[in-house]
């Protein structure tokens, strides 16, 4: 693998900047003359916009603007878009109620902006807001789902009545009934999948610059899909056609999910900067992230597994309600519907499923994807059912997983998925090693003498990632292609630039990369740059999310890489007059085998670049270009067991062990790789104990701060013990399947799981914070 | 934040003179309350009066059965100074739990008990210790001093100086973090004095702020252990509940707390 080459634990070339204050991040860039929005934001969760008084703001020094919901109206920017059209079960279109980038006549959420001040600076901004006077009436709110639906509910939108978005539903019904109908045993679960706030450390910001010579926009953003951003924006939101518009997203301090979404801020900034003909930078604070960025997960669920005798299950029904928030964000549709369903199958072997999921308005942030997105939920219900059934059938659970695993591959589940390869058994076996699974109850048995519960927690994840090929995700409703693309540009004295698609914010891409052109070519990293993020630098590119940048994005790097090669060898072979297949690229030289004859790269490239003696009838340079669109998604899986104790006294959970066995297929850096693990579990140990975005009856949000919504640290979550064991993916030439979510999906299960083992009960919804836990010890 | 003047003073009486030239004033100790408060923009002093670098106000003092904590000493300080350690370990303890590393290195004592967050680790200390507060114009007993949800006895522009402690014969102190702030979701103080009182108070727990508890200081008072505590039962009525705990749970919480500051007690 070389030191620096695929495999390769090399030290990330990012931190440099990063760990010493030098990132640049879009609060970081200034430009001349450039004024500050602050937005007002509605305090209620349901209201009319009655009128807007700005005239006293207006009079205040340093205030350039007041622009409100109205005039973006009359100005014809579009309303916000969901781009994944689903259809209900009667084949009626999902009902998508109209998102004005501000409010002109209602607001549906508390932090919905109904206008917008601009001023020279952020205080003056924020000191006029005060003194512009919103009138509003206020309407009834309702916040909770269940609520929602029922008779009599206040309606948010009049193009959804019964506040439903869709009733979709995918797999068999018939046969999934039949199986019930045939069962030896059948276990029924209700579990809620609580909602979730992102929370990325750089909260969201934009910077738009109009100049009205060149009628050209310039949008710094906090974007982990810029192309995708500048695609939005000109083609729905008619800001700008796209060869006037650049989308920058420079360093971006951690997304997951939630900077993939264009937002109604990026969109004002633009529209007010040609308004006022000055640039116009809007940095969030933390309330409006929490008000404002698209929430995750909030699933309220009812399922039913059935089994025949020998504990083999036969069928799967599953009924969702899926909290949409007040609006349909950019990929809200998808997220309840085929990025959930379609894994309701997990690791096992269920010949009929039936799912059913209900989308529901309310008046809360709009809900969107969040590490995991749908496969969390899925994997969550899938294997608190597998604990539950467990159980009540009276096996052990890791053997009740092991008697249903999937074990041959390809496997075609009920739901659309279609597995290319695994080895489920191998990761439990590793999981279970490594925690010593079988000196378990011995373990109990000591912490029970000294007054402490103990629990053991399994966790069988699968996730479809590397989303995805652009063919099938087409024919599910999605209205974007999934591939990636990359160039490779060899400079004239040999250095390299990969230009990607992917967008890299805080996994790694600067290194891992480069180490696969160090892995080819066998050149120090050194002399490669990764450039992306930024619409005028690089061509067309989806972005990062859905755990795909290596899978894809890497591919199609290597995709180039390969085509930029060969051009190289003919090159080389014609310098060293030898046949071009007996050229190979070693340590940075082409060489001619069993010879001593060798060039090196900058020659080669020198060599292209001066044209001088290049064979007849090739084009000066060395620059390639691809694009690769997977054929199939990848299907990274493994186990997590997790073993912990309960404080029956304060009902508070502590870990003793924590044990994730991966298969995500060819790791490039594995340090990288364990820092993605580590993310992604306290991600989803804080959905399991602490993370919990909560709104009252009203709609009012009560965790709006750190002081309430409970963030993990590092004093919150154990020692990880990570191991990997793979099978290669054959969906793509490098055999990866992707990291990034892995241990936000497969997480949380194996914690509750863990928890309900201690105290011996079976029904615990997250976060299993402590005084829930106590209340559910002394539950009658 | 709002515009602001800021002061630095250099004595107790500079400071108590600036405050009472400004419209407005407030003092600045540590800054973990104030500041926060005054960037939401929720708090709008006219000036800002900086106790931080008054000599005076810093330091512990230990003298026979005192101790003497100054208002602006950092909790930091407070948690690893040796007298702090020898006389009243509890106090040591209980910095170490309050808060994060950066609230530690900034907050202070006086700030603390001044802003009687009826979360706040320190009033309970002073409660069941029975400590003094020292300002520049009078001492008050905790006892007086704590008067419901942030409200104290302090009148406007009242300097606390010091705390002082009566070294006890036994305290302990055990604390619920409150999970996300980390602030207490229910602590429990249990001290036992050289003369043979039992004091203990709990903060986090009642809607009306710091309280004593005389249900358990009556049980320890009979037997100091906390087996004692085993058949005492606590109403959960006028206790806080919020998403993080119910008054049931933080009814329990002061129990169990108790329990396990007196097993901690030394
Ligand atoms: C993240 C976080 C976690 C925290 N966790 C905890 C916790 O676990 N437990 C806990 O107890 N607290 C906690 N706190 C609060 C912290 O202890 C504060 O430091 C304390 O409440 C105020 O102390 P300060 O020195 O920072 O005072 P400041 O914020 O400077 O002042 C607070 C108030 O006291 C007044 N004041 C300050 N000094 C004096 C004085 N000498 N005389 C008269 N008035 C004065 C000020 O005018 C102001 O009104 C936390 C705070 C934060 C930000």
């Amino acid at each position: 693998m070389g030191v620096e080459g695929i495999g390769a634990r090399v030290v990330r070339k990012e931190d440099k900047r990063f760990i010493t204050g030098k990132g640049r991040y879009v609060d970081d860039i200034k430009l001349l003359g450039m004024t500050h929005a602050h937005f007002i934001r509605s305090p209620h969760a349901h209201a009319k916009v009655k009128g807007i008084d700005s005239s006293a703001a207006l009079k205040m020094p340093g205030v350039v603007a007041v622009l409100t919901g109205q005039q973006i109206v009359d100005d014809k920017v579009g309303n916000l878009i969901c781009g994944w059209a689903i259809t209900s079960k009667d084949g009626s279109p999902m009902k998508m109620g109209a998102w004005p980038a501000m409010a002109p006549e209602t607001v549906r959420f508390v932090g919905q902006a109904v206008a917008v001040v601009i001023a020279d600076s952020k205080n003056l901004a924020r000191d006029a807001a005060e003194a512009v006077v919103v009138n509003y009436e206020e309407l009834p709110a309702v916040a909770d789902m269940q609520a929602a639906i029922k008779a009599g509910a206040p309606q948010l939108h009049p193009e959804a009545p019964g506040n439903q978005v869709y009733d979709w539903v995918i797999g068999d019904e018939g046969a999934t009934d039949a199986a019930f109908a045939k069962a030896a045993n059948v276990v029924k679960l209700d579990v809620t999948n609580n909602r979730l706030a992102p929370n990325a450390m750089e909260p969201r910001a934009a910077i738009a610059d109009y100049d009205a010579a060149e009628e050209h926009f310039t949008l710094y953003t906090t974007s982990q899909n810029p192309h995708v951003a500048r695609l939005v924006l000109s083609a729905f939101y008619n800001i700008a056609p796209e060869h006037k518009l650049r989308v920058i997203a420079p360093d971006v301090g951690g997304g997951f999910g939630s900077k993939i979404f264009i937002y109604p801020e990026e969109m004002v900034a633009l529209w007010a900067s040609k308004k006022i003909g000055r640039p116009v930078k809007w940095t969030g604070d933390r309330t409006e992230a929490f008000l404002t960025d698209a929430h995750g997960r909030d699933h309220v669920t009812h399922a039913e597994m059935a089994f025949d005798a020998n504990n083999k299950i036969t069928g799967l029904k599953v009924k969702t309600y899926a909290n949409f928030g007040a609006y349909m964000s950019l990929f809200s549709s998808s997220v309840p519907t085929y990025l959930y369903a379609t894994l309701l199958s997990g690791q096992y072997n269920i010949p009929a499923i039936h799912a059913e999921v209900v989308g529901v308005y309310t008046n809360t942030t709009p809900v969107d994807a969040y590490r995991g997105a749908g496969r969390p939920e899925a994997s969550y219900l899938i294997e608190r059912l597998m604990e539950t059934a467990a159980r009540q059938l009276k096996v052990d659970p890791a053997q009740l997983r092991r008697t249903n695993f999937i074990t041959q591959f390809p496997h075609q589940t009920p739901v659309i998925m279609a597995y290319d390869t695994g080895d489920f058994n191998a990761s439990l076996d590793a999981a279970m090693k490594a925690i010593d699974y079988a000196g378990f109850p011995a373990r109990k048995a000591k912490a029970k003498a000294d007054g402490k519960l103990r629990g053991i927690g399994v966790s069988c994840y699968i996730e479809a990632c590397g989303i995805a090929p652009s063919k099938a995700v087409g024919s599910l409703g999605a209205g974007v292609g999934l591939w990636e693309s990359a160039e490779v540009r060899v400079n004239p004295v040999g250095t390299i630039e990969i230009l990607t698609g992917s967008h890299s914010h805080g996994q790694g891409h600067e290194t891992t990369f480069c180490q696969l052109v160090a892995e080819r070519l066998g050149v120090p990293i050194s002399q490669v740059s990764i450039v992306h993020g930024d619409t005028d630098k690089v061509q067309f590119g989806m972005g990062t999310y859905g755990s795909r940048s290596a899978a894809v994005g890497l591919t199609a790097i290597l995709k180039a890489m390969e085509k930029m090669e060969s051009k190289a060898k003919k090159i080389a072979a014609h310098a060293l007059e030898a046949s071009e297949a007996d050229i190979v690229i070693e340590n940075g030289e082409f060489k001619v085998t069993g010879t001593d004859k060798a060039i090196a790269l900058p020659m080669v490239a020198l060599a292209a670049y001066t044209a001088h003696n290049l064979p007849d009838g090739m084009e000066p340079g060395l620059k390639e270009s691809a694009f690769y669109d997977p054929t199939n998604f990848t299907f990274p899986a493994g186990t997590y067991i997790c073993e912990l104790e309960v404080d029956p006294g304060t009902g508070k959970t502590s870990f003793v062990d924590f044990v994730a066995a991966d298969d995500f297929g060819r790791l490039i850096n594995p340090m990288i790789v364990e820092g993605q693990v580590h993310g992604g579990l306290v991600q989803g140990i804080g959905q399991a104990l602490l993370e919990h975005a909560i709104y009252d009856a009203n709609g009012q949000p009560v965790t709006a701060s750190f002081m309430d919504y409970a963030m993990p640290r590092a004093d919150d979550v154990p020692s990880f013990n990570l191991s990997h064991t793979t099978t290669l993916c054959p969906g793509n030439p490098l055999g990866i399947k992707g990291c990034g979510e892995a241990g936000a999906i497969g997480a949380s299960a194996a914690v509750i799981n863990a928890i309900t083992d201690a105290i011996g009960k079976n029904n615990l919804e997250m976060p299993a914070t402590p005084d829930r836990v106590w209340r559910t010890i002394h539950a009658a | 934040m709002y515009q602001t003047t800021y002061h630095r003073a250099s004595s107790v009486d500079e400071a108590a003179s600036l405050f009472a030239k400004g419209s407005e004033s407030k003092f600045l100790a540590g800054g973990q309350t104030l500041l926060p408060v005054m960037k939401q923009r929720l708090a709008s002093p006219s000036d800002v009066i900086d106790l931080g670098k008054i000599k005076e106000l810093q330091g512990v003092e230990l003298s026979g059965d005192t101790l003497i904590i100054k208002a602006a000493t950092i909790y930091y300080d407070i948690m690893t100074n040796a007298d702090v350690k020898k006389a009243i370990p509890a106090i040591s303890y209980l910095t170490s739990v309050l808060g994060d590393p950066a609230v530690r290195y900034r907050g202070t004592i006086g700030g603390s008990i001044a802003n009687n967050d009826p979360a706040a680790d320190f009033p309970a200390a002073l409660l069941a210790l029975g400590a003094t507060v020292k300002t520049n114009k009078r001492s008050i007993s905790a006892e007086d001093f704590f008067q419901g949800l942030f409200t104290t006895a302090l009148e406007d522009g009242e300097i606390i100086t010091a705390v002082s402690f009566p070294v006890p014969a036994k305290a302990g102190y055990e604390k619920m973090r409150h999970p996300a702030s980390r602030f207490a979701l229910t602590g429990v103080f249990v001290a036992q004095s050289k003369s043979g009182e039992v004091r203990v108070a709990a903060t986090g727990a009642s809607q009306s702020g710091v309280m004593r508890v005389p249900a358990i200081e009556a049980a320890l008072k009979a037997n100091w252990s906390p087996a004692a505590i085993d058949g005492v039962t606590i109403s959960a009525n006028g206790l806080l509940a919020d998403i993080h705990g119910t008054a049931e749970y933080r009814a329990n919480l002061i129990k169990v707390m108790a329990q396990r500051a007196v097993a901690a007690a030394r």
